[in-house]
């Protein structure tokens, strides 16, 4: 393959990449958790994708005005009712809860769907392709997933940004006992944030499961893909989730250009090699 | 006369590892400035924060408005009519100004004070409005924590230490904006570490001195050495 074209390959799995780590970025630049059941909640929103598509007969688009409302009530539930009550000064309790809740998810859904793989039927729009100049062919599906992931990430920079809510939320960030003083709630705060990002998770999931087989124990490398993406791109930024999720893409495609085998592990150097020279990630969010 | 619009009885509680009240009975009536004074680890703080919700006390042991409030949450509190500019003014860094000043005004009370009232009261923050929290000065700083516990339109305005680390001209500017929130009809119980100044200002003082009230009355009624005494209990 030529360079150009593997950049551009690796730029539209980049968007899938990007959408893993959305979630995780909002809510660690929020509340300082860090999910690990995160892989495990998209490969649930695959589930639900899955389950939706078979039950009411939606196509696997329409399957998402189910999911992501969905999988965003039960982001608020879970913060509200068992997340909230693990955050402190203590880093670890989160770390713990939500590592079991990983292990609690991958075994209810090996139990309701067994291990094997599935994958959500896109028909002709799987193989469709746009014909770019200089010979290099784009898939429809992974293009509308790059613009999935850009869409996301505008909307929750103008969220964050442009609302008062968002602003709410920022404030929660920086100081969640004064912003009590202002009438803000911060547990129901966090409990939204969590909301927004499964709801980002549902999105995410369905996409993989257009894009690729899943089963029951994906969850765990889309977490750490989602991670990578996450701290190359700068804890807390989301402009910064979206560039690290392109390049660990980009990263892959390079590996796997020059060996099919290398795909994986290339994604790995490239974020060891961002840690060792900017270890706060590229676009790090600026300090306050 | 009226019921104080702010009343603790017997109030206990217990922050950080200096600041312990044992027991204190203070009151606030409507529009009344009151002042609490003390040395450091007195309780000042402890008070202020145990009354807006942040520390847990028994429901009985802070009335607002003549219901039992202690305990509540913060949040709800504000919604009933309770702000607080707390100790350190506590800015939201990543906010700009007129962020933080919208941002008081999340419990959605209406009443006197709006965004233009508050630039008018301090018309250097308009002109601010875009800048971050930490690019001002600490006098501009402390309009601004001012101003956002207004928008929240409270009937009982709580003030901690807001003088500290600022310019006597400053404190002046401060102080006078203060006279006019009172004379909106706002209640303001302010802590304030120069008893002078407290004095002239408010219209009832109490001293707090470990955690108990050393002295209270009218603050013209008090004399120097009777504060002084109370101050440091020699």
């Amino acid at each position: 393959m030529r360079p150009v074209d593997v950049i551009v390959q690796g730029v539209l799995v980049g968007g899938l990449y990007t959408l893993f780590a959305t979630g995780l970025s909002l809510i660690f630049g929020v509340m300082r958790l860090v999910n690990l059941a995160h892989g495990d909640l998209i490969v649930l929103g695959a589930y639900m994708g899955i389950v939706t598509t078979q039950a009411l007969g939606l196509s696997p688009f329409a399957s998402l005005l189910v999911v992501v409302p969905a999988m965003a009530a039960l982001g608020y539930a879970l913060q509200r009712l068992l997340l909230n009550r693990t955050l402190g000064d203590d880093p670890l309790p989160p770390l713990l809860v939500t590592f079991g809740l990983s292990i609690v998810i991958q075994n209810a859904l090996l139990e309701g769907f067994t291990a094997d793989d599935r994958k959500l039927a896109i028909g002709s729009l799987a193989t469709r392709s746009l014909a770019l100049p200089g010979g290099i062919a784009v898939g429809w599906f992974p293009l509308i997933v790059l613009a999935c992931a850009i869409a996301v990430i505008a909307g929750l920079q103008a969220l964050l940004y442009r609302t008062a809510w968002g602003a709410a939320l920022r404030a929660t960030s920086d100081d969640p006992v004064t912003v009590r003083l202002m009438g803000v709630d911060q547990r129901h705060m966090y409990a939204m944030a969590m909301a927004v990002a499964l709801a980002v998770c549902g999105v995410a999931g369905v996409l993989l499961a257009c894009w690729t087989n899943v089963d029951p124990g994906a969850g765990p490398q889309r977490l750490l893909y989602g991670f990578e993406a996450v701290i190359i791109g700068g804890l807390g930024s989301l402009w910064g989730t979206l560039a690290g999720g392109l390049i660990l893409g980009i990263a892959q495609a390079v590996g796997a250009a020059i060996d099919p085998a290398f795909q994986i592990l290339a994604g790995h150097l490239a974020f060891l090699l961002v840690l060792l020279i900017a270890p706060r990630g590229l676009l790090p969010r600026m300090a306050a | 006369m009226s019921a104080p619009l702010l009343e603790t009885r017997g109030l206990v509680a217990q922050y950080g590892d200096t600041g312990a009240l044992f027991g204190v009975d203070l009151e606030a009536r409507e529009a009344e400035i009151v002042a609490l004074v003390g040395a450091n680890g007195a309780g000042k703080t402890t008070l202020l924060r145990a009354v807006c919700g942040l520390l847990p006390v028994a429901p009985d042991q802070v009335r607002f408005d003549g219901a039992a409030v202690g305990g509540a949450p913060a949040h709800r509190l504000v919604a009933l009519g309770m702000a607080m500019v707390p100790e350190g003014r506590r800015l939201f860094p990543s906010l700009s100004i007129e962020e933080n000043l919208t941002l008081g005004g999340w419990s959605g009370r209406r009443g006197h004070w709006t965004l233009a009232r508050v630039y008018e009261l301090f018309p250097v923050l308009r002109e601010r409005r875009t800048a971050r929290p930490t690019t001002l000065s600490g006098g501009q700083q402390q309009m601004v924590a001012i101003g956002r516990a207004l928008m929240a339109n409270p009937r009982l305005l709580l003030c901690d230490e807001i003088s500290l680390g600022l310019a006597p001209v400053v404190i002046r500017d401060v102080y006078a904006a203060l006279g006019a929130i009172a004379a909106q009809g706002t209640t303001l119980l302010i802590v304030e570490q120069d008893v002078a100044l407290a004095q002239r200002v408010a219209s009832r003082l109490y001293c707090l001195r470990k955690g108990r009230v050393a002295l209270s009355g009218a603050s013209a009624a008090l004399g120097r050495d009777d504060i002084r005494l109370a101050y440091f209990g020699m």
